[in-house]
């Protein structure tokens, strides 16, 4: 029901928009768009090696977008472009079964109801590739 | 026939509207500009006939080919009454508003020179623009763009900056599918004339309204769909100017639009077989038939009055809630003006989807997003707005459940 999809915990996350803004200096920058939607998630990264050290993101998009693209912030700092690939595909997992078990951040749980709303896991997702795909250019520019 | 309005009775119709959804939730549908709903009639007509008549058209002697063509044809003579078309060939059957556009950017693109300039506004959909963007970038053409004025109407009084004597086809909406405002057409028309261009319409959003009478209008081309005017999915009309069609080359190659086919060299049908290229959405064109001339037992001045009603019950309400939040901006313009009753709004601090999710949940049907009109999006700074869209069909109860539903929406995303 719509009512579990909007609980207090998602909207909580997405009022929190954690790091939202940009970084003066990123090493890498990815902007992606949902063409179906129009949703826009840009997100900021500096590296440490391979790691992320920073993060900011700007998100013109739904609750969802916007509450993904805060858990990411929360997040991804110290992980690599593996890790974060992997916690995507728990969450698209979770999307589609929703009784899986996903061990993990603390917030996936908080997008389980979205998985009775086929048209909204794109919203879910987004801030996870626009992430993946600034990460993976840092790294690459990185060497 | 007398014409009625007898909403109750309209509303029988229509099963869909009757059947709860989410399991107990009566369905409050107001998302019609993206596709309305069909009446039994419809259905009805297109099952019979496949049950039928079912066969492929035109080449056959056999006894179902002749009344499946007979069936097809029937329907282009009803659209061509509909349009108030010269002749009956005039009307091209096409996949829809999308597939016609694209028809006539290809085949009138090809009698185009680099050089040459078309002229579209930023509040097109993207069916009739981005076609002209593909003839431009294979073909050299100069694509200009009118804007918008602040209430969401085609800026007419821009033209003189935009028309030269290069100007071949000025291809413009009838009405906006996401402000509802009704296009000046005679400026349009007359500014065309000035310069010997033709004049295309995308008449998607306007045609469920009534019959478009295409020869006071003055217009070259005119483009809609059935899905929008209650009929089925998977086909429209591209009705054209007898005299243009006939100097178009044709677009799609294959079956039934030939003349002749030899190794070497092919001749190309008549209109409008020569712009019917395959087997045609045969049952879906029985379909439209059966559409327009269910519209036609209605009273249309009623239907209007009564859609007028129920966007100012709409409007009244989006004050209302307004009053306190002072967060709602609806597009388009004044009330009773030139516009048709689809009212797209935009809610600061709540995103479309969500509104759309949530008034979902309570049973209604809205749009959230671009609704295809990214250009002009992007030119009010919006990625997109939430749209209720209403058809003859609709009643109190649905706008007072949109009110009330989005009146919830609001408390629930702000989160406080």
């Amino acid at each position: 029901m719509t009512s579990e999809l909007y609980q207090k915990n998602l909207l909580k996350l997405a009022s929190m928009a954690t790091n939202a803004g940009r970084l003066p200096s990123p090493d890498a920058t990815f902007t992606l768009d949902n063409p179906l939607c129009g949703d826009r998630v840009t997100f900021d990264l500096t590296f440490l090696e391979t790691k992320i050290l920073d993060i900011a993101h700007e998100v013109k998009g739904c609750v969802l977008c916007q509450a993904s693209a805060s858990m990411l912030a929360s997040n991804a700092t110290g992980e690599s472009v593996k890790d974060i690939k992997s916690v995507r595909e728990k969450v698209r997992k979770m999307l589609e079964d929703p009784d899986s078990v996903i061990e993990g951040w603390e917030e996936i749980q908080f997008f389980k109801p979205a998985s009775e709303h086929k048209s909204r896991h794109n919203c879910v997702l987004l801030p996870f590739d626009a992430l993946i795909r600034a990460a993976e250019d840092g790294v690459a520019e990185i060497g | 026939m007398i014409q009625q309005f007898d909403l109750s009775s309209i509303r029988k119709n229509f099963p869909i509207l009757n059947k709860p959804i989410h399991n107990s939730l009566e369905l409050h549908y107001l998302d019609n500009a993206a596709t309305s709903q069909t009446p039994e009639i419809v259905q009805n007509v297109m099952r019979e006939h496949d049950s039928t008549h079912r066969a492929n058209v035109k080449r056959g002697v056999h006894h179902l080919a002749e009344k499946a063509t007979d069936a097809y044809e029937s329907s282009r003579r009803r659209v061509a009454t509909y349009l108030n078309a010269n002749k009956v060939e005039e009307i091209i059957f096409t996949s829809g508003t999308t597939g016609g556009i694209n028809l006539l950017a290809n085949c009138f693109g090809a009698t185009l020179s680099p050089g040459d300039e078309i002229i579209i506004s930023i509040l097109e959909h993207h069916s009739n623009f981005v076609p002209w963007q593909m003839l431009r970038d294979r073909a050299g053409i100069v694509l200009k763009i009118l804007p918008a004025t602040e209430d969401g109407k085609v800026d007419v009084s821009k033209l003189d900056k935009l028309l030269t004597p290069r100007c071949r086809l000025i291809s413009v909406t009838h009405a906006s599918n996401v402000t509802g405002a009704i296009t000046n057409l005679e400026k349009i028309v007359s500014a065309a004339k000035s310069v010997n261009a033709l004049v295309a319409i995308d008449g998607a959003q306007m045609a469920p309204h009534g019959p478009i009478d295409v020869q006071s209008l003055g217009v070259d081309f005119y483009m809609f769909s059935a899905h929008k005017m209650f009929g089925p999915s998977g086909v429209g009309v591209l009705w054209g100017r007898e005299e243009i069609l006939n100097r178009l080359p044709p677009f799609m190659g294959g079956g039934e639009m030939i003349k002749n086919v030899t190794p070497d060299k092919t001749t190309y049908a008549d209109i409008p077989a020569r712009f019917e290229a395959g087997t045609p959405p045969i049952t879906q064109a029985v379909g439209l038939e059966a559409a327009i001339a269910w519209i036609q037992t209605i009273n249309l001045q009623m239907a209007e009055l009564h859609m007028e009603s129920l966007a100012n019950r709409a409007l009244d309400g989006l004050q209302d809630i307004n009053k306190n939040t002072s967060s709602i901006q609806v597009l388009g313009p004044e009330r009773n003006s030139n516009r048709l009753p689809v009212l797209s709004f935009s809610v600061r601090g709540a995103h479309p989807h969500d509104i759309c999710q949530i008034l979902d949940s309570r049973g209604v049907a809205l749009r959230g997003g671009h609704h295809c009109a990214q250009p002009y999006m992007d030119s009010l700074g919006l990625t997109g707005t939430t749209r209720a869209s209403i058809a003859l069909y609709n009643n109190t109860n649905d706008i007072d459940a949109f009110l009330t539903g989005l009146d919830e929406a609001l408390n629930i995303l702000s989160n406080d």
